[in-house]
């Protein structure tokens, strides 16, 4: 399956992908993007809000679910891609590419997974 | 097809209402609003032979078998409709002197009185408009009770993960914090687990039983008993009623509040989505937080009353009126004996079609069931890649209403068949052949199942497309 | 006894036989003993349709239909067409379910469609639902909607229907939204006080237009003041007298709510109704109920379909903002019957008309002595008048078969509050006017 080594994992199925000025991307791997199915609408966070590693960031809906994104780590969004207002299929076509949101004030980052341990976790559910 | 707007010609109309017969004063133009609506200009012809034309492509019970899980697709009988129709009904205003409205008075007592008979509940309040408006007055009525003996950690709602949507989404909404528990293999409470989910923080329990796969849980007793010990209280969703009523009522469960559907189990029609009535029924510690008003009887006289610690309103004035008049016409219809021998008919009929239908389908339970029974299409899609989807799409090209696809969720690739008491074994028989033979056809020509329908008046929606794009109205 | 089971004794035992039970009882035999009823319901016996109809229509006949009706607050008697009641009552639309199977379902989702866009039309607004249960029901789903975590609070008008006010608070209750009343003054909603409430925990401000009390509100100026503190704007709006009036969006509402009833329902002693429910773009992902939107079928065909159902109970389970899972569909389609035959230009004549009619009564009226408006404000088609001995009044009309208005009470006591229609003819309104008279003793 796949997930590139250069990002970091949750086992809740998010990506987070370090920059040099120590922010964060945010978005989702591409195993969720395969369980939720076509991708309808992203609701998503308001920039400006701070999140704690594991709540709720936003949520992703396809025709018959609604998924939460959770925060991989603690931070405030300072950006998010509107881009997908308009396409929320951008995330079913290249996960990797489409990032959901921008966040600093990072912490948290040691608790994430690197890519062997994350296709591990899928590949045991 | 056109839609109406299509159909609109410029400058036509139908005459309707006479010229004013008194002076017309000037609004000033501060409050009057910039452009009329662009309604459609048609001519009566015009309008009846649309609407005509959208009735030919709608399925209802009128038009065939409708075996439709958990939604209790029974004949609308015509009597309840033309008595409901009546003008002592239909043209009476909500707030006339209760002297001018005794007898619609006594259509909300009547039914009452026999609603909480059948149910084994002390008193109703015919406020809910639905099944889910019923659910969520019942969860402030068992949050205003504790609330009332000051016991006020009482904040969780404990429902099975094999209930129906609505019910946590009206726990959530009735401020609660819903405890999910998973049933057992059955479908069934398992014991342990609600035992080891209840406590001081418990305000109560939902369930249907029958359950949500068609199987009455035997250790009802037990389980309402262990929320009572634990100082919760009781729901029970209606929804499932109709097998059982006459034969077990929910009263004598243990529950302590409960919500009917009228438009399942008493016959009323759906309409398409709605209007329905879900009253609210209780034992008597919860009355005194009923919705006001409700109706009480004096020496032959009727009055309305706003219980002591009443909730509140959940709706303007007294709930889905003539639809209560259509129940207690059916009531009155059955009878004591009829309503037992629809809940006997109800569990045959189910019963039977499964009987004959489980040496090709899966049934997800094998144990005899109540007045529907729950099929799993997992092995059958494993071997062909027909899903319960494709089966329903096909059912669609045979003139049936498919039963309910992919609910509960703990089946896996579920249908659930309830044909109800008021079809007859020819069109269970034909219903049955039709199942039959698409079981067939998944193994002998799946793609045709795959393309299902074929000669419905559209086919297969792009349902993405759809949610992805929103146009919910017309574009002039 | 009635039945509607169409097995005979004869199929019914060999269907019994199939499954493998000896008798109907057998059936139920798995059954806990001690659940199982061991009497017969304590109910009459059935009846035959004969005896059915009888009792049926006694009871009926036990209500008063007035035939002259001057009392509204809430449930309106307007003029229904004969196209309306024929329309709605085909068996189709009658006994179907909501529309799941869209493919043979095409008639009742086109009908909602043609409905929302109706309520667009009539409101303004971008966005309708299918309808929900009523007015009352739709103002406390909308007052939900604005609801979020930094801002809680829900001011009210005291000038709004009590029954709706009381329908917002129990809902509020539940969610544990507070819930604050912004008082009247001279029967319109106090401005001045609003803003003094308004601040960064009000989550929206709800209006109604025309008010309870028959009048015309600064609707405007009450969604502007709404709108500078940062809080949502819902105005609940008679669908009649949006005929003439600015349009909810005109007003800068983000949700237009009301009861649908004027538009061809009769009063039915309170219901069923309908509650609209429409909203700007912006919301279009947390209004809730039934929507049904365009799309295509597999050969390119336009079809529609319920959709965005990724916000309803059913998927969101606890995490839904709602648990409506019907809409009132049936009263939804008689709406559109309603405003297809009435027109926009019909459904203006009808305001018109109202609006006409309630302002003639209202000067003839106030020719009575003792008899005059308790404000000065501008009204739709309700209006509020101070009168001597109201009992009397009310007892003499009732006995011409005229249903006077609603008798006020609190601050209100000894007021009455009138309503006219369309219906109410000049010859009718004469008529309640001269026995006012000879009850005054004018």
């Amino acid at each position: 399956m796949n997930a590139p080594k250069e990002l970091l994992y949750t086992k809740s199925h998010e990506w987070v992908k370090k920059l040099d000025d120590g922010s964060v991307l945010i978005g989702l791997s591409d195993k969720a993007q395969s369980d939720l199915g076509d991708l309808v609408f992203v609701n998503l966070p308001t920039v400006g809000d701070s999140f704690a590693a594991e709540d709720t960031l936003c949520d992703v809906e396809s025709v018959k679910a609604v998924s939460d994104v959770y925060a991989p780590v603690n931070g405030t969004v300072t950006e998010v891609n509107e881009i997908l207002l308009d396409t929320p299929e951008a995330i079913n076509q290249d996960p990797y590419g489409t990032w959901i949101a921008k966040m600093t004030d990072v912490s948290g980052l040691e608790n994430l997974l690197d890519a062997d341990a994350y296709v591990a976790i899928c590949e045991e559910e | 097809m056109n839609l109406i707007f299509e159909t609109s010609v410029l400058g036509r109309g139908c005459s309707i209402l006479p010229e004013c017969d008194v002076p017309v004063p000037v609004l000033p133009k501060n409050f009057c609003r910039e452009n009329a609506p662009r309604l459609p200009q048609l001519s009566e012809n015009d309008i009846s032979r649309h609407y005509t034309a959208l009735a030919r492509r709608t399925h209802g019970v009128n038009n065939g078998f409708y075996p439709l899980g958990s939604c209790t697709m029974k004949y609308n009988p015509k009597i309840n409709e033309e008595m409901a129709a009546q003008a002592g009904f239909t043209a009476i205003h909500p707030l006339q002197p209760e002297h001018t409205v005794q007898g619609a008075m006594e259509v909300l007592y009547q039914a009452e009185r026999a609603l909480c008979e059948i149910t084994g509940m002390d008193a109703m309040t015919f406020q809910p408009a639905a099944g889910a408006h019923g659910e969520f007055t019942g969860l402030l009525l068992i949050k205003a009770y504790h609330k009332h003996r000051g016991d006020l950690k009482r904040t969780k709602i404990i429902i099975p993960d094999s209930a129906h949507g609505t019910n946590p989404a009206s726990a959530t909404m009735a401020g609660f914090t819903v405890i999910s528990i998973p049933s057992q293999e059955d479908g069934c409470v398992d014991l342990e687990k609600l035992k080891a989910a209840v406590g001081e923080d418990t305000a109560g329990l939902m369930l249907t039983n029958p359950n949500t796969v068609g199987l009455f849980d035997k250790n009802i007793l037990e389980i309402t008993k262990i929320v009572h010990d634990a100082g919760g209280l009781n729901y029970y969703d209606g929804a499932n009623l109709n097998a059982v009523m006459g034969v077990s009522r929910p009263g004598d469960m243990g529950f302590d509040v409960v919500h009917l559907n009228l438009h399942k189990t008493f016959s009323t029609p759906h309409g398409g989505g709605g209007p329905g009535s879900g009253p609210v029924g209780c034992k008597s510690l919860l009355a005194p937080f009923l919705p006001g008003p409700v109706v009480k009887k004096q020496q032959e006289q009727y009055h309305f009353e706003t219980p002591e610690h009443s909730i509140g309103r959940v709706k303007a004035f007294y709930g889905n009126f003539t639809v209560v008049v259509k129940a207690l016409s059916y009531i009155l219809t059955l009878g004591a004996e009829g309503i037992r021998e629809a809940a006997q008919n109800a569990v045959l009929n189910a019963n039977y079609m499964m009987k004959k239908l489980g040496d090709l389908y899966t049934m997800a339970y094998e144990e005899r069931c109540m007045h529907e029974f729950v099929m799993s299409l997992e092995p059958l899609k494993k071997e062909t890649g027909i899903s319960a989807m494709d089966i329903a799409k096909g059912l669609l090209d045979n003139g049936i209403h498919p039963p309910t696809m992919y609910f509960p969720l703990i089946v896996h690739e579920a249908l659930m068949v309830e044909p109800t008491e008021t079809e007859s074994k020819e069109t269970l028989d034909e219903a049955i052949e039709v199942f039959r033979s698409l079981y067939q056809t998944a193994k002998t020509d799946p793609q045709a199942l795959h393309d299902a329908p074929h000669h419905t008046p559209v086919r297969r929606l792009d349902e993405v497309g759809a949610a992805r794009n929103p146009k919910l109205h017309y574009s002039f | 006894m009635g039945s509607y089971v169409p097995s005979t004794p004869a199929q019914r035992r060999e269907m019994l036989e199939a499954v493998g039970c000896a008798s109907m009882e057998d059936l139920f035999s798995h059954l806990p003993q001690q659940v199982l009823l061991d009497r017969p319901l304590n109910l009459p016996s059935g009846l035959s349709e004969l005896e059915v109809r009888r009792i049926m229509e006694k009871m009926a006949a036990r209500n008063t239909v007035f035939s002259s009706v001057l009392r509204g607050a809430g449930a309106y008697r307007h003029y229904i067409p004969a196209i309306v009641k024929q329309v709605v009552s085909k068996e189709e639309f009658v006994t179907a379910y909501t529309p799941y199977q869209a493919e043979i379902s095409q008639g009742v989702l086109q009908s909602i469609f043609e409905y929302q866009t109706m309520i667009c039309e009539l409101t303004g607004m971008d966005v309708s639902n299918a309808s929900v249960y009523d007015g009352a029901t739709a103002a406390a789903e909308a007052v939900a909607m604005c609801r979020d975590r930094k801002r809680t609070k829900a001011l009210i008008s005291a000038a709004a229907h009590p029954d709706l006010i009381q329908t917002v608070k129990t809902y509020c209750e539940g969610s544990g939204t507070p819930v604050e009343i912004i008082p009247v003054r001279e029967g319109k909603t106090d401005l001045d006080k609003l803003s003094s409430l308004l601040d960064d925990s009000v989550c929206c401000v709800l209006l109604q237009q025309p008010n309870y009390f028959g009048l015309l509100e600064d609707a405007e100026a009450a969604g502007k003041a709404a709108h500078a503190a940062g809080a949502k704007y819902i105005m609940s709006c008679n669908p009649i007298s949006l005929g003439l009036l600015k349009t909810p969006a005109e007003c800068g509402a983000d949700i237009a709510v009301g009861d649908g009833q004027p538009l061809g329902l009769s009063i039915s002693f309170g219901g069923p109704y309908l509650g609209f429910m429409a909203c700007t773009n912006a919301l279009l992902r947390k209004i809730p109920g039934r929507i049904v939107g365009e799309t295509t079928d597999v050969d390119g065909k336009r079809a529609f379909v319920l959709t965005l159902q990724a916000r309803e109970q059913h998927i969101r389970r606890e995490k839904a903002s709602s648990n409506i899972c019907s809409n009132q569909a049936l009263c939804a389609l008689t709406a559109s019957v309603y405003l297809s035959a009435m027109g926009a230009e019909g459904l203006q004549k009808a305001a018109e008309q109202s609006f006409a009619k309630a302002h003639y009564f209202a000067e003839k009226m106030s020719e009575i002595p003792g008899c005059q408006l308790r404000f000065t404000g501008e009204f739709f088609h309700e209006f509020v008048a101070q009168c001597p001995d109201i009992p009397k009044v009310m007892d003499a009309l009732e006995q011409h078969g005229i249903l006077g208005g609603l008798p006020l009470e609190g601050d209100l006591s000894g007021c009455v509050l009138w309503c006219a229609t369309e219906q109410n003819s000049k010859e009718e309104i004469d008529q309640a006017v001269a026995i006012m008279k000879e009850v005054c003793g004018a």
